[in-house]
């Protein structure tokens, strides 16, 4: 005996290939849209994150760059203090996007929501998951990343002709953060524990060449400035607004590039420790 | 025939000293709706998440749908339904979403999707809540969204733990309802409850569970036929005369009775004929202050079974 159907069963879809799909996360999309069903619906969400850069732009770069003298970029050329600080705002929305998406998103989802418990009760599996929550804070950084770009052209703030790759590299800064972000979360018992967000988002925002360069410290705190990711998304995404592009920067991407990879790889299994006990 | 929807043999789940599951044999035929039955703790959401194929087994033999769970995961979670002990429905999105993201995960094409979502909100009867936000919906509605996204993918198997817990009587009717129509669908069932009558009204076949270990099987009346008589009288005789008068009632030892379970403040009598049992008391000079003459139920035959301290 088995159930008439009424309309001809589709069993789980064969395997597409597409890069996705042999990651083992054909359906992280559906994750995805999922994300994108929700933010629809609750559009305010998104605006802070938006405006935290420009805020910033303004009181740091406009106001605090009118007492500033300008500053001399590695081959000597000097740039006004807006034009340097403006690129670093780039990158650090991106991250920003990306880490509060990644962390309290997460978590909600992960502890209260037992969203997660839902999907992987179906064909989901654990890298789905991963890859679809990473991809949809990578996007929502990349959507701000956007937004920003659009005031910095208008402000004349770029210069030479790379400058949308800088698109690229906020991308990359969004998937660096969003999967270590992810990964930390799953190890967080208790809201309380997003201080320590906070406690490493912070200094990284201050020390890593955002608002003044590297060299007006001492060469020991340079190196230990270079640790931070953000230092080398800033390079990067500076590299390209202002149209100064060295080989040096491969490195700044192969970085973030490790970090995504990290990131994504111990959320997948911690996702599976957690729910699939 | 098709093959049986779950056999386990030995099945074990182990989480580190703590043996949820302790080597359970079980077969479920296709069509069959199929109960576990246990107190909180006896292992039935242990049981139920490795046939979910959302819990690795530990030890033992398991198939499910035929198919292995270790190996072919992915394929089993396409035909089954799972409807958790707590809904866990998404709460940012509305009915009509909720069920649409959720035949997008099964990886349906959305023509599909959409001809079965309208189905399904008549099936759960909430076509007028279609548009709305899910938080906004009662338990018992809740309960049955939660059924009907487990059914977009029309399941061979469909999995519920504990359906009806914290429903009010009047959606517990309604949600039997629906699965009664499942049921006569062809669609192969497995539950857990805790409530007796559910599984007398629901289930073909139940197994009781208790410490992670099945202590009895067969259909709700076979048990009741096999373990207590099929009617019971409660006597009550005060406080303070209780413990003396169900000891004087036991002694009398009336042929029709098969045992007594003395309690403090009752004695439950298992009678062939509970009548004739009350009668022949009043003979004896035993009148009870109140008593109570009934049809033995499953909720006689677990607490046999599985006795009466309370399970934490």
């Amino acid at each position: 005996m088995s159930a008439p159907t009424t309309t001809p069963r589709s069993v789980a879809s064969p395997l597409r290939t597409t890069p996705l799909a042999l990651l083992g996360a054909g359906r992280a999309h559906t994750l995805m849209y999922r994300n994108f069903l929700s933010a629809r619906t609750h559009p305010m969400v998104f605006f802070g994150g938006f405006f935290e850069p420009v805020l910033y732009l303004f009181s740091l770069g406009v106001g605090l760059g009118a007492l500033a003298p300008d500053i001399a970029l590695g081959d000597g050329t000097t740039v006004s203090y807006v034009q340097f600080v403006a690129p670093a705002m780039l990158a650090s929305s991106a991250m920003n996007g990306a880490v509060t998406e990644a962390t309290f998103n997460i978590f909600f989802k992960l502890k209260f929501g037992k969203l997660y418990d839902a999907m992987l009760a179906t064909p989901m599996t654990p890298m789905d998951v991963a890859v679809g929550e990473i991809g949809w804070s990578q996007a929502r950084g990349a959507a701000y990343s956007a937004g920003f770009l659009v005031i910095m052209l208008a402000m004349g703030l770029t210069s030479g002709w790379t400058w949308p790759l800088a698109l690229l590299a906020t991308a990359l800064i969004g998937l660096a953060f969003g999967a270590v972000g992810m990964a930390a979360t799953t190890f967080m018992t208790s809201w309380k524990d997003f201080d320590l967000v906070q406690l490493v988002i912070l200094p990284m925002f201050l020390f890593s060449g955002t608002l003044y360069p590297l060299s007006v410290y001492p060469g020991w705190l340079q190196v230990v400035a270079r640790l931070s990711p953000l230092y080398h998304g800033t390079v990067l995404v500076r590299g390209l607004v202002l149209g100064q592009v060295t080989w040096s920067m491969l490195g700044n991407v192969a970085v973030l590039v490790v970090m995504a990879a990290v990131g994504l790889v111990v959320a997948r299994r911690r996702l599976s420790t957690l729910l699939l006990t | 025939m098709a093959p049986p929807a779950v056999v386990a043999r030995g099945l074990t789940k182990r989480f580190g000293d703590l043996t949820a599951v302790d080597g359970i044999d079980v077969t479920v035929a296709a069509g069959e709706t199929f109960a576990f039955l246990g107190a909180n703790g006896a292992g039935k959401t242990s049981a139920m998440r490795m046939i979910a194929t959302v819990s690795p087994v530990t030890d033992g033999e398991l198939s499910v749908l035929g198919l292995d769970p270790h190996h072919d995961g992915q394929v089993i979670r396409s035909r089954l339904g799972v409807v958790p002990q707590e809904d866990n429905l998404d709460l940012e999105l509305t009915v009509r979403e909720n069920l649409l993201v959720y035949g997008l995960y099964h990886g349906l094409p959305r023509t599909v999707i959409a001809h079965r979502i309208d189905d399904l909100l008549a099936f759960a009867q909430l076509e007028d809540k279609a548009d709305a936000e899910v938080d906004a919906l009662s338990g018992g509605m809740k309960r049955r969204l939660t059924i009907a996204r487990a059914l977009i993918n029309e399941p061979d198997l469909v999995i519920l733990d504990e359906p009806t817990t914290g429903l009010d009587p009047q959606a517990r009717h309604v949600l039997w309802d629906r699965l009664h129509e499942l049921r006569s669908r062809g669609v192969t069932l497995l539950l857990t409850t805790h409530y007796m009558d559910e599984a007398e009204q629901l289930a073909d076949r139940l197994v009781v569970m208790d410490h992670g270990r099945i202590i009895a099987e067969g259909s709700p009346t076979d048990l009741i036929v096999e373990h207590v008589t099929r009617e019971v009288l409660e006597v009550r005789f005060g406080t303070a005369r209780q413990a003396e008068s169900s000891d004087r009632l036991v002694a009398l030892d009336l042929p029709e009775v098969e045992s007594v379970e003395q309690l403090a403040e009752r004695a439950i009598v298992y009678t062939r004929d509970a009548e004739a049992t009350l009668d022949a008391l009043g003979d004896h000079g035993l009148v009870p202050r109140g008593h109570l003459t009934r049809r033995a139920t499953l909720e006689d035959v677990f607490l046999r079974l599985t006795g009466r301290q309370l399970v934490d």
